[in-house]
Formats: structure tokens, sequence, C-alpha cells
């Protein structure tokens, strides 16, 4: 479903990536791990089209798509969705409007019609329930004030929402408490058999919720390893060193 | 960067003309042309007698030059000063006798001439093209109540002892280089008269079109609230597309007794000129609202999406102690319009209290200036004003510009500002971008998000209207 074929890019003259290989099949997990300045929110922000960043070599194919000349609104009504790790806010645009507009945005893009208020109302409550999420929330502006723990939740519920095929997820485990992230665990687990996952995170607790299929290494703007579980509990008794010199 | 790409053209849909006859004085100015207005229109000797005074007035004023605008000198004797229908002439009939023309005229433009109920309720509309009031609506309806709606020529027939009492009260006919000018050739626009304890039970509106070439509109708006009546007014403008600038100078005056409250509320979507600059609306329009009584109230909100130029300060004295003034404002511009706009409150009463919101959105080449100040004399103890005021820039070529003036001469009021200036930032499209909004709907989305605390103020109907209109206006704003 994705292909990364030697990717390289960076950001003026700086190379971040330097030739990441990674496939991705259909309702596959992998989880990628790292150091500091590895690379791995770059390689996020590249696959969802972040402009300002050069891409110098290799070439990335979503479901048979040169993903890397399409912009990321085109790359996002194919399927691919990005939960931010900062999500920015938007003041005065409240987040049930704005979840309206780019369920509303897929739908046109399938040629469906606009979602009917009443039934989308229930659907966004009974999974704002699950994730924990306060109904007053939804009445908020996007992000705007929100809590660090609120602003991952928000991500996970746009994403139950869309139903991507490809879902990268960008520390959404950073600075939560251990129930926010059972909570959001559950909300990710439950798209399982029906979308793929890319997932960044730095620590080992987070794959007890989620069990990857595989898990990479990305150090030095490379994938320098890869393997299953038992990879994570080498990372965690070991750190990242004895691969960076690799 | 993508958000610093620039506003591109955007289609004007109401800049069609209409084929109709009409009678139009030959351009220029001078006392004898004065005469001729009073004449046609039939009007008692004092109204003559105050526009050759305010005439002479403006023989001795010198065209303002503070403002954060630039154009070329304005030839006041190339602009024709009266221009009607012909099948106008003999004043405002029945709607029935309208000219088929004019009726289509404004239902391309989407507003209701016969009676009829409108989704969001009802709304009595009284029409203006070029310097006559066409026909007034819910007339009968409304006088029952004995509210009085019509048009000021009207007015000055069937009602001369209010015209006389109130014209001139807000804003003297020696206010200001426009308004004297106004004050002398003004041709036509609404009166509004709401008796004692009486709530105007519809939403009354003008509507404002400039068809002929080369005139200028100079209409005058006066609306007066009796004690404990309440009134909601809208007003909306447009105007053809055409290469040549038209001066609009329009002059509106609001009285509020005691206990009284009004709400004014304008989108003004005059032609703003093209890519280029070329043609557009000159809007110079001084609009203020006296808080006569006590506890009166007066609100202004505006849509200014339109004209090549605005120079514009809706404003409240808030004479009458605990009464308040509200000041909404959302004003874009884009291309090469250049908008000055902005809101004075002058606060004399005790105890009152003021609320300034401005938002103003440049994009393009354009040039947007707040201008407001906020005055608080000597008696007016414990007076209080907040003002927000924030810019939102679109592109790398737009300029915002903020002059908030603030004097007080009383040590107990309280006077509180806030003032942003932001470019949508790249993150927040990326944001958008990435859930599968495209760039412009983003746009709209963060631009309409941004102006959310003004929109709220608008009646129902009429915030669907500016929403849409703020849509249209950022169309292709991303190219």
């Amino acid at each position: 479903m994705l292909e990364i074929k030697n990717l390289h890019a960076g950001v003026d003259s700086k190379e971040i990536l330097k030739g990441v290989d990674l496939n991705i099949n259909v309702n596959e997990v992998h989880v990628i791990m790292g150091p500091n300045g590895a690379g791995k929110s770059s390689l996020s922000n590249i696959l969802a089209g972040k402009e300002g960043y050069n891409v110098t070599g290799g070439h990335v194919t979503f479901e048979g798509k040169n993903l890397l000349e399409l912009p990321a609104d085109e790359r996002a009504l194919l399927g691919l969705y990005l939960s931010f790790q900062y999500p920015v806010e938007i003041p005065g645009v409240s987040n049930i409007n704005f979840f309206k507009s780019i369920v509303n945005a897929h739908r046109k893009a399938k040629g469906q019609d606009e979602i009917d208020a009443m039934p989308f109302l229930k659907e966004i409550r009974e999974k704002a329930a699950e994730l924990n999420i306060d109904e007053q929330l939804l009445y908020r502006s996007v992000n705007e004030g929100f809590s660090g723990g609120e602003k991952k939740r928000n991500e996970i519920l746009q994403m139950l929402l869309l139903e991507p095929k490809l879902a990268i997820l960008d520390e959404i485990d950073s600075g939560l408490d251990i129930d926010a992230l059972k909570v959001i665990s559950e909300g990710v687990n439950s798209l399982r058999g029906k979308t793929s996952f890319l997932i960044i995170t730095h620590y080992k607790r987070l794959l007890e919720y989620i069990k990857p299929d595989y898990i990479h290494v990305l150090a030095n703007g490379r994938i320098v390893k890869s393997g299953g579980m038992e990879l994570a509990d080498e990372l965690e008794a070991k750190g990242y060193s004895w691969l960076e010199s690799a | 960067m993508s958000v610093e790409k620039i506003v591109k053209k955007t289609e004007y849909k109401h800049g069609f003309t209409s084929e109709i006859e009409a009678s139009t004085l030959p351009p220029g100015l001078s006392e004898d042309v004065i005469r001729k207005i009073s004449a046609i229109k039939k009007e008692p000797e004092f109204m003559l007698e105050w526009r050759l005074k305010a005439y002479k007035h403006w023989l001795t004023l010198k065209e303002p030059n503070w403002a954060e605008i630039g154009y070329e000198p304005i030839d006041y004797q190339a602009i024709s000063y009266y221009s009607a229908p012909k099948s106008q002439e003999d004043g405002p009939k029945s709607l029935d006798e309208v000219d088929p023309e004019l009726l289509r005229t404004y239902e391309k433009l989407g507003i209701p001439l016969r009676e009829q109920k409108r989704l969001a309720g009802v709304v009595a509309v009284d029409v203006v093209f070029d310097s006559v009031s066409i026909a007034t609506t819910f007339k009968e309806e409304l006088s029952q109540k004995g509210i009085i709606f019509c048009s000021i020529s009207e007015a000055l027939k069937e009602h001369p002892g209010l015209v006389k009492k109130y014209l001139g009260s807000v804003v003297p006919y020696s206010d200001n280089y426009f308004a004297s000018l106004n004050a002398a050739v003004f041709t036509d626009g609404s009166f509004v008269y709401i008796p004692k304890n009486t709530r105007c039970p519809m939403e009354l509106s003008t509507y404002f079109r400039i068809n002929a070439a080369n005139t200028g509109q100079f209409e005058r708006t006066l609306i007066i609230a009796e004690e404990g009546s309440y009134v909601s007014y809208l007003e909306g403008c447009t105007a053809p597309q055409r290469d040549d600038n038209q001066l609009h100078a329009a002059v509106v005056e609001l009285v509020a007794l005691d206990n009284a409250e009004i709400k004014y509320s304008t989108v003004q979507n005059w032609y703003p000129g093209d890519e280029e600059g070329k043609g557009g609306i000159y809007n110079f329009v001084t609009k203020r609202g006296d808080c006569v009584g006590n506890n009166s109230k007066i609100t202004w909100t505006q849509i200014e999406t339109g004209s090549a130029l605005t120079w514009k300060y809706p404003s409240c004295i808030l004479r009458g102690d605990n009464s308040q003034g509200e000041f909404y404002s959302v004003a874009l511009t884009r291309n090469k319009q250049q908008a000055d706009t902005g809101t004075k409150m002058v606060h004399l009463g005790k105890n009152t209290k003021s609320t300034i919101i401005s938002k103003g959105i440049s994009a393009g080449h354009s040039s947007n200036a707040y201008r407001g100040l906020v005055h608080v004399g000597k008696d007016a103890k414990d007076a209080r004003n907040f003002t927000q005021c924030d810019s939102l820039i679109i592109g790398d070529k737009a300029s915002a510009h903020t002059f908030p003036y603030i004097e007080s001469k009383n040590s107990k009021a309280q006077i509180e500002h806030e003032a942003t200036t932001t470019k949508i930032s790249d993150e927040q499209l990326f944001y958008c971008k990435s859930r599968g909004l495209s760039e412009e709907d983003s746009i709209c989305m963060i631009v309409n998000g941004f102006c959310k605390e003004v929109f709220k103020e608008l009646p129902m109907e009429f915030a669907v209207e500016a929403k849409s209109l703020m849509e249209i206006s950022l169309e292709g704003a991303i190219g």
C-alpha cells in the first residue's frame, strides 16, 4: 500500500532523510522508534505533504500513485491521515463544524452527498464518549486551550471519523497518563483490520497496548534495524547508541 | 510558501447594469443645482435653506487627507448629483406601478420587493435606486403600530415636523467635508420612526443600488427610536461594474431616547474595482448614533467587503446615563482596495459602556486600517470601554494598520484595549489540508473563524449572507 524507496529529503541544504526504505502492506501496523533528531517527524510530515521540505531523491507510492507530487489535501482524500504531535489551534472554528467540514470533504471526493446533521451528531457523540472526550470539547474552537491529552484524543477522534486507509500517528503517547493512553490505544485498535498504521513513538509502553507487526529504528536519517516486539525489548535495555554507530 | 500566494480575480456578481431610462441632471455642483434638486423633490422651504447653508459651508472646507488611503483628486464638477428612473419621476408609487425592469433588477439581486415572507422571518424593505427611493414594503402593516418607515423624501412631505426636529441633530451640516456635501445634495434615503414603547415587529432594511454612470449617490438615513422602543435595521449596497470611480457619500443619523435600542447592521458590497484597482466606489460615509436617553443602546454591526475606498467610522455619542454603544466590524480588503474604518465612542453620561470588536482582513495588494477613538468626558463617571482590534493578513503584499486613540478626562473610567495582528499560519493551513480540505476552503474556514465574534451579532438571515459573501470574496484568493 505504501512504498518508500531510498527517500532523501531535507530542509534548505540540510539533509534529514538519507535513504529511507519502508513498505507497509494493507492492515499492517508498523512502529518507528529512534533517537531525537533522527528524522521521524520529518518523515511523517513529508508523507502527509507539508511544504518546506526538499525531496532530493527516491520515491514514495501510495496504492500505486506517486504520493510526492500530490498536495496535502489530495493525499488526505486518498485515505492518508496524519495525527499531529502538536496540533495547531484554529480560533473561532468550532470542533464540531470542523469535523463536519472534513467529513464532507471526504464524502464529496467520493461523490457522496453531505452528511445529515442528526446522525452525524450522534456518531460524533458516541465516538467522543469512547475516547472519554467531554462533550463540551466538541463546541470549543479547534484545539484552542485544549490540554495536551485533549489534543491527542481530538486527533484520534478525527481519525475514527475519517477511517483512513493509512494513519500516521506522530507521538500520540507523549504527555499522556496511563488511563488516557489506554483509551487512545483502544481507539487505534478499533480500526485494526480497516486501517494500516505507521506509529512514531519513543516509548515501549505504547506497544503494550498496540501490538505492532513490525518495529523499525530510524537513526541518522535511515532505517537501521527492523524486527518484531523483541526489538523493542532490546532498545529498552540498550538504548540507541549501539545502532547509531552502525 | 502557500499562504504567500495572493488574491486573484473574483467575479463581482452584482456588476450588471440595468437598462433604465433615467432623468439625470448634467454634471456639476452649484447653488443652482441644489435649488433644482430641492425643486424636483418639492421640498419644504426649510430644507432648501439648510441645503444652501451646508453648501456654503462646504465651499470653505478642504477635503480631509489624514486617512490611510490614497486616490486621485475627485472632480466634484464632473459628477452628476441627481439621477432617477424616468418612471419614478412622480415619486414613489405602489408596487404595482413600479417599472418591471426595476423589479427584475432587484430580483436579480435577491431583494424581495413583493411583500413575501422570507424563510427567516419578515423583512420590510425600502429600496433606493440611484438618487431615489423606489418602493417601501410592509408600510401598511407597520403603520398600524404607528411605525413610520418610508423614504426621507416622503417623510419631508408627510412628517416635516419630525424631520425638521431631528435632521442634522446628530450629524450637523457642518460636521465634516463629506457630511456637508451630503447635506447640500442628498437625494433620498430611509426614514424610520418608532413610537414610544413599541417593538418593531420585523427587521427594517434599505437596499441601495447605484446604477447610472458618472453619478454620485448621496443618501441620508434618519432613525428615531422613542422612549422604550426597539428597532433592528439592515442595510445592503451593490453597484454595477464600471471602469470609472463613483462617489458615494452617505450620512446616517440615529437617535435613541430613554430606554430605546437601535441595532444597525450593514453589509456593504459596493463594486470594489478590478484586480488592477480600476473602477470601484469611493465610499465616504458619516454614520453616528446619539444615545440621547438614559439606558439607551445603539449597536453598529458592519461587514465591509466592497468599495475601492472606504472611509467610515460609525460612532456613538453616549450622552444618557447608563447608555451603551457597540461596534462590531469585519472589513475585508483584497486586490487594490483601501479601507480606513473604525469607530468613535464618546462617553458623556455616567456609567456609560462601550464595546468595540474590529476584525480587519487584508489580502492581495490591499490596505486595511482600523481607526478608533474612545473619548471619556469629565462627567462620565465609571465609564467603561473594551476594545479588541484584530488584523489578519493574507499574503505578503497586503498591509494592516491600527490607529487607536484614547482620551480620558475622568480618572474613574476603565478602558481596555487588546490588539493582535496575525497571518494565516502555514501550520494552520497544513493542518486543514491534511484533513482533506482544499486550500481555498481552509482559508475560508480560518477567516470565518476569525470573524465569528462579529458574525454572531448579525440578524440570522444576514449572518448567512455575510458568511457566503466572505466566501465569494475569498474565492480565488489563493491561486
